[in-house]
């Protein structure tokens, strides 16, 4: 512990002696790490930035489309098919043991008219579980009720864009809105949601009843009603999966498919939906990653040419040394102390390098930048074997000498 | 009296492409505690290859090395460096301080590689050895603010540090004018009257009168070993050169009559052969 503290002093003082070439040399090392850790930041920044999307979306989501059509061998993309009717929602909401909330979503395109504009806008319509599914409030006015359904009310809820479209600023409670020439009257206002995960304005929709849907404005009679999309909670993010096999043997019951037949529909989870986003931006991050990995390695090779000149410009001091009794290990340890001593500064220091521009990143250029402690941690134990790994080759050249011919070097 | 270094037929020879040089070639050297020797020879006699033998720099290449009765002529790397640590006191031609470190910081060095040396008491033992070679003012000052006299001094109070029985010095006063000579040789002298052996390397006569006794070299062997007869003080001739001078100083080394009476006293006047075989019979 003595001898350990008094190389550390002799390693200090020898770096303090040539002050600029030190800072000079961990330079690389500082700039290496806080690339490193910014750029690894920034990636998980942008992860952290779309699961947040996602997870707006709604709460242990899940997402069951028609299954993707094929003609002639040629996918038709999803939803191309029409496999699921209000009787599979119905059916799963009766049925199901794992899902909390159920509700279908039936799309359409409508041009809507009302107070001093128009806009065209997607109409869906819904249940009223459909805002716990996602997760979203009422502003103001309220949400239909199941009796409304029922009824095939003509009753609308609108999203903060199209308020603005039609009303600007003005409360639409209680206004009309003419939706493909069908009168309805505005009951409520969605709270703003934002930009979804795949960049659409999830605030740019009216919600109708999903029964007013099919027959108001789809124009679809009979039980062949069809919907875009099912939607439903699972009672825990846990049970996702359980939830996820649970909605697939309902609707296979429900589809009457014999054993062995290709589901005609799937159910996608949040998780896979965020895999499916993350894998991508893992790359991303790896990509960065290694890119600040290679200027942290560049450092190191400059932290062993240092080495390298100072092994060979202090030959006489290293003489000296081993004339008064040093051991071929005391001068390795020296050398190597102060290698590791250099990387190791230049790790802190690049790690409040890399603290301060994540900090401006975040709050001045907008870029989410997410520092983990791994990643700081990683760096920095990065640093220290590229001290050790590139400090161990002149150290030993240094211990190797001949104390004789190492006095009379000049 | 036991001899502290003892050598029989030491060779030392360097290949160098197609010759060989032999450095040393046959050394019979004997030199017992408290003598105070002087090698000399024209250089290339191998006066400093036999330094660096007997100081445990450089390894021969055959013969017997015995130090303190020990056979070290074949010991590893590690072994050498902690006789070099404990044993022996080397002192070099050009200092050989680091720069940029003071005085006491220097001397501290071999006791920094003694691992049974508190870092406390390396420091109280650093600033005695200074004290003992009158640098007690000195403490803190760096290689670049002292004379080449007092830079010699640090380097003689680095050998003393480790309080060895053995002071090797080559060329000490190589790098110096003659008064400075003359107050390294002082110094030498009252160590050698403490009781520390003190052997030498020079090719200056004036200074090898300094000594007790004078061993020449030639090609690599030794051609005469005599005893001094008329040994001089030199603390007695710096006086004298102060008053010739007409300066006015204290001398470094306190007053060495002893040392002048001591030296004449043990300048018997023995043959080699007669040294030789006395210490064979020992």
């Amino acid at each position: 512990m003595n001898y350990l503290k008094r190389l550390l002093r002799v390693a200090l003082r020898s770096l303090v002696r040539s002050r600029m070439r030190s800072l000079l040399t961990s330079l690389g090392v500082v700039i290496g790490v806080g690339a490193v850790i910014v750029m690894v930041g920034v990636g998980t920044g942008a992860s952290a930035d779309i699961e947040d999307q996602i997870s707006s979306m709604g709460a242990n989501m899940l997402m069951i489309r028609p299954a993707t059509a094929e003609s002639q061998g040629v996918s038709q993309g999803a939803g191309s098919r029409n496999t699921l009717t209000m009787d599979d929602v119905e059916y799963l909401r009766d049925e199901a043991t794992l899902l909390t909330a159920v509700s279908p979503v039936v799309s359409t395109n409508a041009q809507a008219i009302g107070g001093d504009g128009n806009w065209s806008t997607s109409v869906s319509g819904v249940w009223p579980e459909y805002l716990d599914v996602r997760e979203w409030e009422i502003a103001s006015g309220e949400m239909f009720t199941e009796r409304e359904e029922k009824t095939k009310s003509k009753v609308a809820v609108l999203g903060q864009t199209v308020v603005e479209e039609l009303f600007g600023s003005d409360d639409p409670v209680g206004e009309r809105v003419r939706i493909n020439n069908t009168p309805f009257t505005v009951i409520g206002v969605l709270e703003e949601k934002g930009t979804s995960g795949r960049g659409q304005d999830e605030d740019d929709v009216i919600m109708v009843p999903a029964s007013t849907a099919l027959y108001r404005l789809a124009g679809q009679q009979g039980s062949g009603h069809y919907v875009s999309m099912i939607m439903a909670s699972a009672v825990t993010l846990e049970q996702s999966e359980e939830a996820q096999a649970e909605v697939s043997s309902i609707l296979r019951e429900s589809h009457d498919l014999a054993r062995g037949a290709d589901d005609d529909f799937e159910v996608m989870t949040q998780a896979e939906i965020m895999e499916t986003v993350s894998s991508v931006t893992d790359v991303l991050t790896l990509l960065l990653g290694a890119v600040a990995a290679v200027s942290l390695i560049v450092g190191g090779i400059g932290i062993m040419n240092i080495m390298l000149v100072s092994v060979t410009e202090r030959t006489r001091e290293i003489g000296i040394r081993m004339a008064v009794g040093a051991h071929g290990r005391d001068v390795l340890s020296q050398f190597l102390t102060e290698s590791i001593v250099l990387s190791l500064t230049g790790g802190a220091i690049g790690t409040a390098l890399a603290y301060l521009v994540a900090y401006l990143l975040n709050d001045f250029v907008g870029l989410t930048t997410v520092i983990l402690p791994a990643t700081v941690g990683i760096a920095f134990g990065f640093a220290a074997c590229i001290g050790v790994f590139f400090g161990y080759y002149p150290a030993r050249k240094a211990a190797m000498l001949n104390p004789i011919e190492a006095l009379r070097f000049e | 009296m036991n001899a502290v270094i003892e050598t029989k037929a030491l060779k030392k020879h360097y290949v160098m492409s197609a010759q060989t040089v032999r450095a040393l070639d046959g050394v019979d050297l004997k030199v017992k505690t408290g003598e105070f020797v002087s090698i000399m020879g024209a250089s290339g006699s191998g006066k400093s290859t036999l330094m660096n033998v007997l100081g445990c720099l450089d390894e021969p290449t055959s013969g017997t090395y015995l130090l303190d009765g020990k056979d070290i002529s074949s010991l590893s790397r590690d072994a050498y460096a902690d006789i070099r640590n404990q044993r022996i006191g080397f002192v070099f031609q050009g200092y050989n301080l680091l720069s940029r470190t003071t005085a006491v910081e220097n001397v501290e060095l071999p006791l920094f590689y003694n691992h049974s040396v508190d870092p406390g008491d390396a420091r109280k033992a650093a600033v005695e050895a200074l004290e003992r070679v009158g640098l007690g003012d000195r403490l803190d000052h760096v290689p670049n603010e002292m004379s080449g006299g007092q830079q010699q001094r640090v380097a003689i109070a680095r050998a003393l540090v480790n309080k060895p029985s053995l002071i090797l010095a080559d060329e000490p006063t190589g790098n110096l004018d003659s008064r400075t000579s003359l107050e390294i040789m002082a110094l030498f002298q009252e160590l050698n009257e403490q009781g520390i052996t003190v052997v030498l390397v020079t090719h200056e006569p004036d200074i090898a009168e300094y000594t007790k006794r004078i061993v020449m070299m030639r090609d690599g062997l030794i051609v005469s070993d005599k005893q001094v007869w008329d040994r001089r003080a030199a603390t007695a001739d710096l006086a004298n050169t102060r008053v010739a001078a007409g300066t006015v100083g204290v001398p470094p080394a306190p007053a060495s009559g002893p040392a002048a009476v001591g030296g004449e006293s043990r300048a018997v006047g023995r043959d080699v052969s007669e040294q030789l075989s006395a210490g064979g019979q020992a």
